[in-house]
């Protein structure tokens, strides 16, 4: 081991605030209520099969969508002008600023019955419930998201040279040629950090489907949200399994690129 | 390392020169209370702030900090070394809090405004003796319901949570307790205390109304009802009187069959550390002009005698702000349930949720 000095902060950090509270779940997965080794939590975490599916389909769609979206938007803004790109940058960053949960309201006030949204497609003769399903889910996360996805996939293609882009196109590629053999290869590292970015938190995220979801769209961040206060050992083997999970996807996601993106 | 060292010393020192600050910053010693978020009077408008009375008539430093729910307050008193002085459980954590010994019998006589709480409230099943408790307010569950969204239907009893003419327009409790009170109710079992085959049958009638449900609900619930979003709801009756404030077409109605009463009373745990200063700001917010003006704040009923009165006309006139006795009669309190059934009962609520 060859610690230099300056990293004892970090390290310490590392072990009260990742170590420690990681054993801590980890010693409550394995226990029972009374403290003694059981598998039990495990039992009853498998019975939000179903719950923990839906969340990694959730989570799957929506960060679809946001890559879907960004990866235009990412391109388009990494060949603007600097001064431009920095702009842009800044309007995507403001909204971020803003408390998670008040954009969470804004959205419920826009769908509601009777809300903009509604208004304006009843006047089209459209009669339809915005709010209170998946759809509506969805759509909050990729709102809440977006950025991280945009944000990675426009720094990462930013740093392709222009020059590459341009050898192409003489050498007879045509657009969809120089996107397919130029940017898109360029810019993976882009893709995996992004989706690492928003695949994660949508996944473990809670509260958003409590606010835009109906009776049927409870998360699994939102049930270990509600079991944990009651049943610790339950809480804790959900998160642990979720952890598992993420992990297992991580993984997988860096066997299409390089090892710096899991870091992400 | 003597860099280090040196770091080390200054870090101390600046961490003593402050604590020197704070102790010479006039106050005489501090309390930690623990308390539901929003549930003294801030001062908002030309309302007392409470606590900011407290600290000046005392002289007293209140750190004040909140909790959502009794389960999460019960967590960190008996699974952290977090010390409080004074905490508001609910009926039912207090018979919990009790049985594990984690509050403190109080003396009486440093509290003399404890005298002044209402006869009735001085032998609640909680706390049948008045020993450990100071009770700080109560209300009862109620209904609530927009008169244009109920098609010419006047619900009065906790039935209509399941009228298939309103399917997509009601609400239901997003808390397992207040929503399986209500279905237990509806399945003849009492709420009070109950077995985990209890808590089946109510898992059954709750199954029953999902589909007929809107969403299951907290605060949400004041967005949907005001803003015409949904037809009827569940909620505290308190806070119906103050969404009926907000929009006219609301009607709040204390459902037929009896509901929940709950009391919410400060006391004192067992590893307080300023039991003084914690008696002293009990005893204040006894007083019936303090005790007034909290319960005009939070819009539940004070328990302490000569508030009401001091409240403004509305509240103290509102059936759903102060029930009348013969409603009470027909009212249940919620005791404590063992916590493996208790656990049960959360487990099926989400797993009906999901």
């Amino acid at each position: 081991m060859r610690l230099k000095r300056p990293s004892i902060p970090y390290i310490a950090w590392m072990v009260v605030f990742t170590i420690i509270p990681i054993a801590l779940i980890l010693f409550y997965a394995f226990t029972d209520s009374s403290g003694s080794f059981s598998f039990e939590a495990f039992a009853k975490a498998f019975g939000y099969t179903n719950v923990f599916l839906k969340s990694l389909w959730i989570a799957f769609i929506s960060t679809l969508i946001c890559l879907i979206v960004a990866y235009p938007v990412g391109y388009f803004m990494s060949r603007q002008r600097k001064s431009v790109q920095n702009v842009l940058t800044m309007l995507f960053m403001i909204p971020m600023w803003m408390n998670f949960l008040l954009r969470i309201y804004a959205w419920m006030t826009l769908l509601q019955n009777g809300g903009p949204i509604d208004t304006m497609l009843s006047l089209l003769g459209i009669h339809t419930t915005l709010i209170g399903n998946q759809g509506a889910v969805i759509l909050g996360m990729v709102y809440e998201y977006l950025p991280f996805m945009i944000l990675p996939l426009y720094t990462v293609m930013a740093k392709i040279d222009t020059r590459l882009i341009e050898a192409a196109e003489d050498l007879g590629c045509n657009k969809l040629s120089v996107m397919r053999k130029v940017v898109f290869p360029l810019s993976i590292p882009g893709i995996i950090s992004g989706v690492t970015m928003v695949f994660v938190p949508t996944a473990s995220t809670f509260l958003v489907s409590q606010y835009l979801g109906g009776t049927d769209d409870l998360m699994i961040g939102d049930v270990i949200d509600k079991i944990f206060w009651s049943d610790h050992n339950t809480g804790s083997a959900i998160a642990l399994v979720l952890m598992a999970a993420i992990f297992v996807f991580l993984i997988i996601l860096n066997l299409f690129g390089d090892e710096e993106a899991i870091a992400a | 390392m003597k860099k280090y060292l040196s770091i080390l010393l200054a870090v101390v020192l600046a961490a003593a020169s402050c604590a020197v600050v704070t102790s010479c910053s006039g106050y005489e010693g501090e309390i930690n209370v623990y308390n539901w978020g929003d549930y003294v009077s801030d001062g908002s408008g030309d309302a007392i702030d409470t606590i900011a009375k407290f600290e000046e008539e005392y002289n007293i430093k209140v750190n004040y900090t909140t909790y959502e729910t009794n389960e999460e307050l019960y967590s960190i008193l008996s699974s952290s070394n977090t010390q409080y002085d004074v905490i508001f459980p609910s009926d039912y954590m207090v018979e919990k809090l009790v049985k594990e010994k984690l509050v403190q019998k109080l003396n009486r006589k440093n509290i003399p405004n404890s005298n002044n709480i209402l006869p009735k409230f001085q032998k609640m099943n909680f706390d049948p003796n008045y020993e450990y408790t100071v009770p700080y307010s109560w209300n009862v569950t109620g209904l609530v319901y927009n008169k244009k969204l109920v098609k010419d239907l006047k619900p009065d009893s906790w039935e209509f949570l399941w009228n298939k003419n309103l399917k997509g327009s009601i609400l239901q409790f997003n808390n397992s307790r207040d929503a399986y009170a209500i279905a237990m109710q509806m399945c003849g079992v009492n709420p009070e205390t109950f077995t985990k085959a209890d808590v089946d049958k109510a898992t059954k009638k709750l199954k029953e109304q999902k589909p007929l449900l809107k969403k299951y609900v907290m605060d949400q619930v004041f967005n949907e009802m005001e803003k015409n979003q949904s037809a009827i709801a569940p909620y505290y009756a308190g806070d119906v009187f103050t969404m009926m404030l907000n929009n006219e077409d609301l009607v709040g109605v204390l459902p037929k069959e009896g509901s929940n009463l709950f009391v919410d009373s400060m006391c004192i745990p067992s590893n307080a550390q300023n039991v003084e200063g914690a008696e002293k700001f009990i005893d204040f917010m006894t007083r019936a002009d303090i005790s007034a003006a909290n319960s005009e704040y939070i819009t539940y009923a004070s328990p302490v005698k000569g508030a009401k009165e001091l409240s403004y006309k509305e509240l103290r006139e509102s059936e759903l702000v102060y029930p009348p006795d013969s409603y009470l009669e027909k009212c249940y309190t919620f005791r404590d349930v063992d916590a493996d059934v208790y656990s049960y009962m959360q487990e099926q609520f989400v797993k009906l949720m999901s």
